[in-house]
């Protein structure tokens, strides 16, 4: 066990003192406010909204239960493809935004290009939205038929979101970069470190470690935003839903694709919120 | 010949002076501190002699060799003199044993068995032992700064430079840390050592300079001049570390 230098260990016969006890009411009317005061504002809008004259028609053509699970297969598998999109993307876009920001931070004159690249680079995709990007990859670059490039409207679509998001990105590695506090980069330098030896042991995975929470979020976001490609045909869950629509008028699979998304980014953006928690934890123990 | 040789050295941030043509020698073994006021430019001089910060004027020399000589290439000068912080600055993410070799293994390749043998022995010798795969958040901070000295060491360097490793610490941490530079003393190693604590410059130094305003405006050996000083600032500098009970 690591404890203070020769500091005695805390020998401790009784526990401390609990801190003051509540009695049952203390305790219980808080909670009972709550649930009360949620249960009837919910009730309340739930009730306007079932009597409202439109709710029949917005039911049968929203949340229509045979509609959703007729439209459920087709729907869950795009969404498959809309996972598998993500995961992959999700790799490729970690990988290449850190590339982009340690571009950016190398310094010396040899370095310039990358340094001017890389500010083009975000500059351009961050300034364009991702919507353009996937139609113009997603479109125009298999009617370019270049031999030798796939051709997929899934791939390029994919291209297209992993070349915006890293703009993102690298500026969130970046910012994680800079905090590293400078008596890191006067140690690694003491220590005869190169610059890269530098980045690749002391920078880089402390900023990771500072900008995970962040990049969470912003994989949060790309996991909806992966539905853009349905605009250029990808058959994923979005475009399974329209297709759905399409042949009967019901908007409910719609619905089924709303559920489907939820259930995986509720439960990711729960995730971030935990690392975040536990993250400012650590930085809060550092400190004291 | 001289250990290390600093000539006319001289150094502006922006407009603004903080080395005014500063010249000190250190022979081997000999051990140099450096006091004054903040930002009389002893650890930016410090700082100098292992290229931490770039002078604009004037030479430091190492064994009579500019440190600016190709001979000591990236890291030949950097595995020579050895540096410890005020804030430790040891590597976070990177357990005890992990930040003792990084630059050995990394930049120097020494073999990874005989920089792991020579951590151990200097862990021990310092009272760290067991504490290879603790994190330094894991330490208190007088434990930190046994590792960050063991870090310094790790090379074999013939020069280490302390800069204010005790201001950071609580009081009682204080003397194991002064302990192990003392012993470092007897066994021959040339340090330069800026520092407030003027009892242990007055009981480690061979020399003592005393900075203001970017000049060594007095130096001598601390008898002299921790009893005697000449120059009416080091008097007033002295007199108010005695008030504040420093020394």
């Amino acid at each position: 066990m690591i404890k203070g230098d020769s500091a005695p260990q805390g020998v401790r016969e009784t526990p401390p003192p609990a801190r003051k006890t509540l009695t049952i009411r203390e305790r219980v009317i808080p909670v009972l406010i709550s649930v009360i005061s949620v249960v009837v504002v919910f009730g309340f809008a739930a009730y306007f909204i079932t009597r409202a004259e439109q709710w029949p028609r917005i039911k049968l053509q929203f949340f229509n239960l045979n509609a959703i699970k007729e439209a459920f297969p087709s729907v869950a598998r795009g969404f498959l493809v809309n996972m598998r999109v993500w995961i992959i993307s999700l790799g490729a876009i970690a990988i290449w935004a850190l590339i982009l920001a340690i571009f950016r931070s190398l310094n010396g004159p040899w370095f310039a290009p990358l340094r001017v690249f890389t500010v083009v680079y975000i500059d351009l995709f961050r300034g364009l939205p991702s919507l353009l990007l996937v139609l113009l990859f997603g479109f125009g670059v298999p009617a370019l038929h270049i031999p030798g490039l796939p051709k997929t409207s899934l791939f390029w679509g994919a291209t297209a979101m992993v070349l915006s998001y890293s703009a993102y990105a690298a500026e969130v590695y970046r910012s994680g970069m800079e905090a590293v506090h400078d008596g890191q980069r006067a140690a690694a330098k003491a220590l005869g470190l190169s610059q890269w030896q530098t980045l690749r042991h002391a920078i880089v995975p402390q900023a990771v470690r500072n900008v995970l929470p962040a990049l969470l979020n912003l994989a949060v976001a790309l996991q909806k935003d992966v539905a853009l490609l349905s605009v250029i045909g990808v058959r994923d869950a979005v475009r399974e839903a329209q297709i759905y629509t399409a042949k009967t008028f019901n908007y409910s699979s719609l619905i089924a694709a709303a559920l489907l998304f939820l259930m995986a980014t509720i439960p990711l953006a729960r995730f971030t919120d935990y690392v975040a928690k536990k993250d400012r934890q650590r930085r809060l123990q550092r400190t004291v | 010949m001289d250990k290390i040789s600093i000539e006319n050295v001289t150094k502006y941030y922006g407009s603004n002076l903080v080395l005014d043509g500063v010249d000190l020698s250190v022979k081997e073994h000999e051990v140099v501190c450096l006091i004054g006021a903040s930002g009389s430019g002893k650890s930016t001089l410090l700082r100098c002699i292992n290229k931490l910060v770039d002078f604009d004027y004037g030479t430091i020399k190492l064994d009579g060799v500019s440190i600016d000589d190709p001979q000591f290439g990236k890291r030949e000068l950097h595995k020579r003199i050895g540096i410890v912080f005020q804030s430790y600055n040891l590597f976070p993410h990177m357990n005890v044993l992990e930040n003792i070799m990084l630059a050995p293994c990394k930049v120097h390749k020494v073999p990874s068995k005989e920089i792991r043998e020579k951590a151990y022995e200097l862990l021990d010798l310092f009272g760290m032992k067991g504490f290879e795969k603790a994190y330094p958040e894991q330490m208190s901070g007088g434990q930190q700064q046994r590792v960050a000295l063991v870090r310094a060491l790790a090379t074999n360097p013939d020069v280490l430079l302390l800069d204010e490793v005790t201001a950071a610490l609580d009081p009682e941490l204080i003397g194991g840390v002064l302990k192990i530079i003392k012993d470092l003393k007897t066994k021959g190693m040339t340090m330069v050592i800026v520092t407030h604590e003027m009892g242990f410059a007055r009981d480690v130094a061979d020399q003592v300079c005393f900075l203001e305003g970017g000049i060594i405006l007095e130096q001598d050996n601390p008898h002299n001049l921790f009893s005697n000083p000449q120059h009416p600032r080091t008097r007033q500098f002295l007199q108010r570390i005695i008030e504040a009970g420093r020394l």
